[in-house]
């Protein structure tokens, strides 16, 4: 250690008197690595996300895979988040900031309704996301596909994290966005059915799925309709079930055992005794 | 390869406008156009986005640089244009709205990467065109051209570029330049934007009909 610190087995405890340049060398090394914070690796986000706009409204579709680096850290998570009864977003990053930066825009947006006596409109939903998003100057890690139907119709638009907008037929974002694209691009009508729509979208997540390591897990499926219904299915299709696999494991039987197996010899019961309150138990403190 | 001067400012990740802006003036307008390529990296992120930004009824931006930080800016200008509208009573001048963005860029360039083009028609100059470089310079120019691919199109609107076209004729040459350029450019591409700005109105077209294209050898 530098000269001033006065470090050893017995004064650990105590404070070094005058200065103590035990940092000294830790903000050497850390000038050496980098001046300033640690950069965050731009990185493409393990998700895939897509939003289409079809003749009566658009449909929405993601992924259920959570991943922490190259684990999964949940396989079943939800990442088509509500934002107005008629609209609703899709969102990639880093799960934390898309959950509450999504919830913190519903929420000005419940606001808005409440002073406006009006249904929420997209492009204010987008607005506010690019106003927040472009004053965090894209540290807020969301990249978002925002969907709804407003009384100017059915709407698509994709939200970069530095707060840059496009308003779109259709879109995919993620990790996974590439493999998506290459569906919609080859697939992608105009003025598509509904049932032609949502098969489009299973099949972008699909792909998204099966070809992007950070994407996997079962398709949720959101479609939103001009007339203001939602029909918000949960995993809408589940291609990667466990159980079927699970049950093929032969585990013995002695790990399930029945109640009743054990029999019972003799059965006593004594209550605890009951202490007064304030009694000779009460606790000492010196 | 030729790297253009946003791609160094541009963050991790953040999306780029990399590509080619044009504004040719003609007799009694101003015809603006651009590509519609926004990528991030190596991928196209819209391959249809609109370059054109509407500041008011007779001024138009063009946007190069970085998505958001353009988007940001026309934001402010349209904002303070409707605001100098009402205070004045009279629709703003071109000279103004280059102006204020001038103001906006320069005194955030540090942070900012936006290269745009601000044209348009006001009473008292008539056509007006003023390109807004990265640093912050604010110049008036009779023909202006931006972005990663006006680089290569300098020599092709130098010689092309004549006073008091007609506005097919200088629709023609913006259409034409471009294609050029997209077929050179690695960042510019997809469709070719332009809006007609003049006293009576404006006149938004746009086509995938590229007049030049990927030559055959």
């Amino acid at each position: 250690m530098t000269a001033g610190s006065q470090m050893n087995a017995n004064n650990l405890h105590e404070p070094a008197a005058g200065f103590d340049f035990s940092n000294y060398l830790r903000n050497q090394n850390l000038l050496q690595t980098d001046g300033a914070a640690p950069k965050l690796k731009a990185k493409k986000t393990g998700t895939t996300i897509v939003g289409t706009v079809y003749a009566g409204g658009v449909v929405l579709g993601a992924d259920t895979r959570a991943t922490n680096d190259t684990e999964v850290a949940e396989r079943n998570c939800e990442k088509i988040h509500y934002i107005a009864p008629n609209m609703y977003c899709c969102g990639a990053g880093t799960a934390a900031d898309t959950e509450n930066t999504t919830a913190l825009i519903s929420r000005q947006l419940e606001l808005l309704r409440m002073d406006t006596a009006r249904p929420s409109r997209l492009v204010t939903a987008v607005t506010l996301l690019k106003r927040m998003l472009f004053r965090y100057q894209g540290h807020v890690s969301a990249a978002l596909v925002l969907g709804g139907c407003d009384l100017q119709g059915p709407h698509i638009y994709q939200i970069y994290p530095h707060g840059s907008t496009a308003k779109l037929p259709y879109t995919s974002m993620g990790s996974g966005s590439l493999a998506a694209m290459a569906v919609l691009e080859s697939s992608w009508q105009e003025n598509m059915t509904e049932d032609m729509a949502v098969q489009l979208v299973q099949r972008a997540i699909g792909a998204g799925i099966f070809n992007d390591l950070g994407s996997g897990s079962n398709c949720d499926i959101c479609i939103i309709k001009t007339d203001g219904t939602v029909d918000y299915r949960r995993n809408a299709v589940k291609p990667n079930e466990l159980a079927p696999l699970r049950a093929q494991v032969q585990r013995s039987g002695r790990l399930n055992m029945r109640p009743g197996l054990t029999p019972i010899i003799k059965s006593e019961f004594k209550p605890h005794p009951v202490v007064a309150a304030g009694g000779e138990t009460a606790m000492e403190v010196e | 390869m030729m790297h253009s001067a946003e791609s160094q400012n541009l963050k991790d990740g953040e999306v780029s406008t990399g590509t080619t802006i044009i504004a040719i003036p003609f007799q009694g307008g101003v015809v603006v156009g651009a590509d519609s390529r926004t990528s991030t990296g190596s991928y196209v992120a819209v391959r249809t986005s609109d370059k054109i930004a509407c500041l008011s009824d007779h001024i138009y931006a063009c946007r190069s640089g970085s998505a958001a930080d353009t988007q940001a800016l026309t934001d402010y200008i349209r904002y303070y244009l409707q605001q100098l509208k009402i205070e004045t009573g009279r629709p703003a001048r071109v000279k103004s709205a280059a102006h204020l963005l001038q103001k906006l860029v320069y005194q955030n360039k540090d942070n900012l990467s936006a290269g745009m083009i601000v044209a348009g028609w006001d009473p008292v100059e008539g056509p007006a065109i003023y390109s807004i470089a990265l640093g912050g310079t604010c110049l008036k120019v009779p023909f202006a051209f931006s972005g990663s691919g006006s680089l290569y199109i300098t020599g092709l609107l130098d010689s092309e570029f004549r006073e008091n076209m007609s506005k097919e004729e200088a629709r023609a040459l913006v259409k034409k330049a471009l294609a050029h350029a997209m077929a050179r450019d690695g960042s510019s591409g997809g469709i070719i934007r332009t809006v007609a700005i003049t006293a009576e109105g404006n006149d938004r077209d746009y086509t995938s009909e590229l007049p030049y294209g990927p030559v055959s050898y």
